[in-house]
């Protein structure tokens, strides 16, 4: 049985503010620990999103990519996200839009709600420490993320995007 | 094999058009010719823009660490970096030779990788140009297009890529930051649950797998004027060869072939390998040549990976992949095929070879036992080498008495392939670009010969707004007269 709220955090830990994703999938868990609402999420980390991550989307509720972004507006944007070709062919890892389109094509039907939380980031370097900009940008996007997951509806997450 | 288009005579005359990044290959590159002002192609460069540092990251690091690190330093191939180095460090540890248990862990491991590593190539990132044509519509040749139109296709290469991860999630333990093999063995066995769920769905697999050999057999061999002469170059070849002449991809002897495919080396022993290799630092590239030594810089250089693989050893021990060799050697009639395209052909053969190890795997029980680590008498330096999914990668370390690595030196599979890769580009502009007016279509001819390679670029950094293609032409001065821009 899948958990309702899948949370799926993209990024190397080692190449400086792409470890964002990583690190917020690693305080959210503990957050959700602490909260005692770690049942109805699932949280998976990977390097890049591939075609297989379509099939961890079955069963959900609600998903949220996670990732850090360059240019994106500071500290970050949440936005909901529709089945798209239209970016999916710029490289070999997947845009979150592409993933869902894959879960059209192999499962027949529409994907779950699904979000992007996309954190700006600055520094990509290999063996480059979090910059200050995007440490600070994590933590508003972990107090943003709590408050999404004491509230996982679709209508409230709507409500929320910036 | 020669440095034609390598360097235009009066640079200053002429137009730069840039590929930057090239799409669909692991990481950033970059493409860049010099055009005359009939379009006629004077230079023709393959850039790798991010392939630096690797070296730097690991040093002054201790030992122990150094294989979780370093899958750290690929998204792709982590599981190729992650038992390379462990493969080194068994000799530092004085692990020599492993417990069955923990060599048949880590081969399942590796084969699991090859096996969702070519299944992302095949399905992913080489079957839209391969299904809809090297110039068709951009907005169709990608996964999602083949997924609208070839259905099954898509769907098979998801399952394929996901089976292949759990076989690599059992084995290192985790999907990513795996932990699984360690100096001098593993640290987990597989559980009798683990292993039979794999089982349930390893015969799909292999079957699978076969029909997609058959798949590219039949578009191959059906246009021979295309796939047996685009991009082609000729040139020496090298992998491990494994016991008994094996295709093996996870142990073995370096053996290389010239073009006509006599020795030029043979069952030397992986840490003796800088006494063949070498490496050549060129101005214009972060990427370093590599060469064999007895043949000197001009005339050494080489390809890797499943081309050079399938054709370097004398037989595969799996059965249909096997028969699918026997194939392919009969169709190159007797002689190396050295066509870029025929990398498809042959990696779909080793895709083919990885599931059914995978099935043999699962049915030996030593991966059951609990007997998965060997130490010995500790040693100072190490070299570890496996045949990545893209070809031969190097792992070198010097590590000193407090455990600390004072020396790394990596050669990646896709640096062993530089010297191929600028090749077979410089031969598709000659034939497709020169004199014409560069379209879009036009430029992924160049990516299409690129890709062929499954090259890694700069392992992986890849926050979302990153890896757009854009394609610049400039003029002599640098300023830009024209772009093209997919993102």
């Amino acid at each position: 049985m899948s958990a309702a709220v899948l949370i799926l955090a993209i990024g190397n830990p080692s190449r400086g503010d792409d470890a964002l994703g990583p690190l917020l999938c690693g305080r959210l868990a503990e957050w959700l620990e602490n909260a005692g609402l770690t049942a109805g999420f699932e949280l998976i980390e990977d390097f890049q999103l591939q075609i297989e991550h379509a099939l961890d989307l079955v069963g959900r509720q609600l998903v949220v990519f996670i990732d850090a972004g360059q240019n994106t507006p500071a500290p970050f944007i949440f936005r909901q996200i529709a089945p798209s070709t239209a970016i999916a062919h710029t490289t070999h890892a997947l845009s979150p839009e592409a993933v869902l389109q894959v879960y059209c094509q192999t499962e027949g039907g529409q994907p779950p709600p699904a979000f992007v939380l996309c954190v700006r980031g600055e520094d990509f370097g290999l063996g480059e420490a979090l910059t200050v900009s995007a440490a600070q940008a994590a933590d508003q996007a972990l107090d943003f993320l709590a408050e999404r997951c004491r509230q996982p509806e679709l209508q409230a997450w709507q409500q929320a995007q910036r | 094999m020669t440095y034609q288009l390598e360097t235009a005579q009066n640079p200053e005359k002429l137009r730069r058009v840039a590929i930057d990044p090239v799409s669909r290959v692991e990481g950033h590159g970059k493409v860049t010719l010099l055009l005359d002002e009939q379009n006629k192609v004077h230079q023709v460069r393959l850039h790798i823009v991010e392939f630096r540092g690797f070296e730097k990251f690991i040093q002054g690091r201790p030992y122990w660490e150094v294989p979780v690190m370093v899958q750290r330093l690929c998204g792709i191939c982590p599981v190729s970096h992650h038992l390379a180095a462990s493969k080194a460090l068994d000799i530092i540890v004085g692990a020599r030779k492993l417990t069955p248990t923990a060599e048949k862990l880590r081969r399942l491991m590796h084969y699991g990788q090859m096996l969702q590593s070519h299944a992302l190539h095949f399905f992913h990132l080489c079957s839209p140009d391969l299904l809809f044509g090297f110039d068709s519509d951009v907005t169709q040749r990608n996964i999602v297009g083949v997924a609208q139109a070839h259905p099954e296709t898509a769907r098979r290469g998801v399952l394929l890529r996901k089976f292949g991860q759990e076989v690599i999630r059992v084995t290192a333990g985790k999907r990513v930051h795996g932990t699984g093999a360690v100096p001098g063995g593993v640290n987990k066995s597989l559980t009798v649950a683990e292993r039979d769920e794999l089982l349930k769905d390893i015969y799909q697999i292999v079957q699978w797998s076969r029909e997609a050999v058959h798949l590219i057999q039949k578009v191959h061999t059906q246009d021979p004027g295309l796939y047996n002469s685009f991009g082609i170059f000729r040139s020496n070849f090298m992998s491990l060869v494994g016991h008994g002449g094996d295709l093996d991809f996870y142990n073995g002897t370096l053996r290389a072939r010239d073009d006509n495919g006599a020795l030029i080396f043979d069952k030397l022993d992986d840490q003796k390998y800088q006494q063949v290799i070498e490496e050549e630092v060129r101005p214009w590239s972060y990427m370093k040549f590599p060469f064999f030594k007895a043949l000197g810089k001009e005339h050494g250089w080489y390809k890797v990976g499943p081309l050079a693989r399938v054709q370097n050893c004398d037989q595969i021990s799996t059965p249909f992949a096997e028969h699918e060799r026997r194939d392919f050697v009969d169709y190159a009639g007797g002689s190396p095929m050295h066509a870029p395209l025929a990398y498809h052909w042959t990696r779909m053969i080793e895709m083919l070879h990885a599931a059914e190890v995978i099935k043999e795997l699962l049915h030996d029980d030593d991966l059951l036992l609990d007997d998965r680590m060997v130490t010995g008498a500790r040693q100072m330096e190490g070299v570890g080498v496996i045949e990545a999914p893209r070809g031969t990668l190097f792992h070198h370390y010097q590590v000193d008495e407090n455990d600390m690595v004072t020396m790394a030196n990596l050669i990646v599979s896709t640096t062993n392939n530089n010297q191929a890769m600028n090749e077979a580009i410089r031969h598709v502009a000659r034939r497709y670009l020169h004199g014409r007016e560069i379209t879009e279509g036009l430029l992924n001819h160049i990516e299409v010969a690129i890709r062929a390679f499954d090259p890694c670029l700069s392992c992986a950094t890849h926050a979302l707004g990153q890896m757009p293609l854009t394609v610049e032409l400039l003029d002599a001065a640098g300023q830009p007269v024209h772009a093209l821009s997919r993102s």
